[in-house]
């Protein structure tokens, strides 16, 4: 199964992740020493590429965030930047989803043998 | 992880959060300029204590763990003709800064959108995962 669908599976799962812990930032935007978290995608996928079990993969892949302009309260949430960020990461979901789509597609018709 | 929080819930419950907050924030201005007839009996600003609930290192929510009164001072103001004042002629304005709460509410609105934001994409993502390949 994972020779069929490539990569994408696992870079879905890890977008997936990500957007969890982006999510968990913007709601904690208000309480006070909360540190924010992300994943470093790029060396996550490539550490699962390299056999690391998915789970091992996300946790040593994740940081914390360092903030452009430190607040008061020790919150590091910024949340233009988490916005952004979690925009960005929805986006590259959706395309991972297509690209799997295409693969299902391609099955499909190899299936029906058109 | 014996009841891992979905996204739904993270944001569902810091949606909740930030509620609390605006009703705290509408409480204390419907306050501000209520007279009371001693300093202990005046009315003190209510803040929420927010609080990061973990459940594993991927995935926080938040939680208003209590409501405290603020340690903003009542103002005693010299009102001789108000029925609520004291022997002295004095009354006690609740303790609210009213700036500040203007300030609380807007960033508490603001909060509440972006976590409705989250919400949605999330709906949508899920969604669409859900009918890959139909």
């Amino acid at each position: 199964m994972d020779k069929i669908f490539g990569i994408y599976g696992d870079a879905l799962a890890l977008r997936s992740q990500r957007l969890n812990m982006l999510a968990s930032n913007i709601a904690n935007a208000a309480t006070p020493h909360f540190k924010a978290r992300d994943l470093d995608f790029d060396k996550a996928i490539a550490s699962v590429l390299d056999g690391t079990p998915l789970n091992d993969s996300v946790a040593s892949n994740s940081r914390y965030r360092v903030p452009l302009q430190p607040a008061m309260d020790g919150n590091t949430v910024e949340l233009s930047t988490e916005q952004t960020l979690f925009a960005e990461n929805a986006v590259q979901y959706r395309s991972t989803l297509s690209f799997l789509e295409g693969r299902l597609g391609t099955l499909r018709r190899a299936m029906k043998g058109e | 992880m014996a009841n891992p929080i979905s996204i739904f819930e993270v944001s569902g419950r810091a949606m909740a959060a930030q509620l609390t907050r605006l009703n705290t924030t509408a409480s204390n201005m419907a306050n501000a300029r209520s007279v009371a007839r001693s300093e202990a009996e005046a009315f003190r600003a209510l803040k929420p204590v927010f609080r990061t609930h973990v459940d594993s290192p991927d995935m926080s929510t938040v939680d208003v763990e209590l409501i405290i009164q603020s340690d903003t001072q009542p103002k005693r103001r010299h009102d001789p003709t108000n029925p609520m004042a004291d022997p002295e002629g004095y009354v006690w304005e609740a303790g609210v800064d009213e700036a500040t709460e203007m300030i609380e509410m807007i960033e508490a609105a603001r909060q509440y959108q972006n976590n409705v934001q989250v919400l949605q994409t999330a709906k949508s993502l899920i969604l669409e995962t859900i009918r890959m390949g139909k």
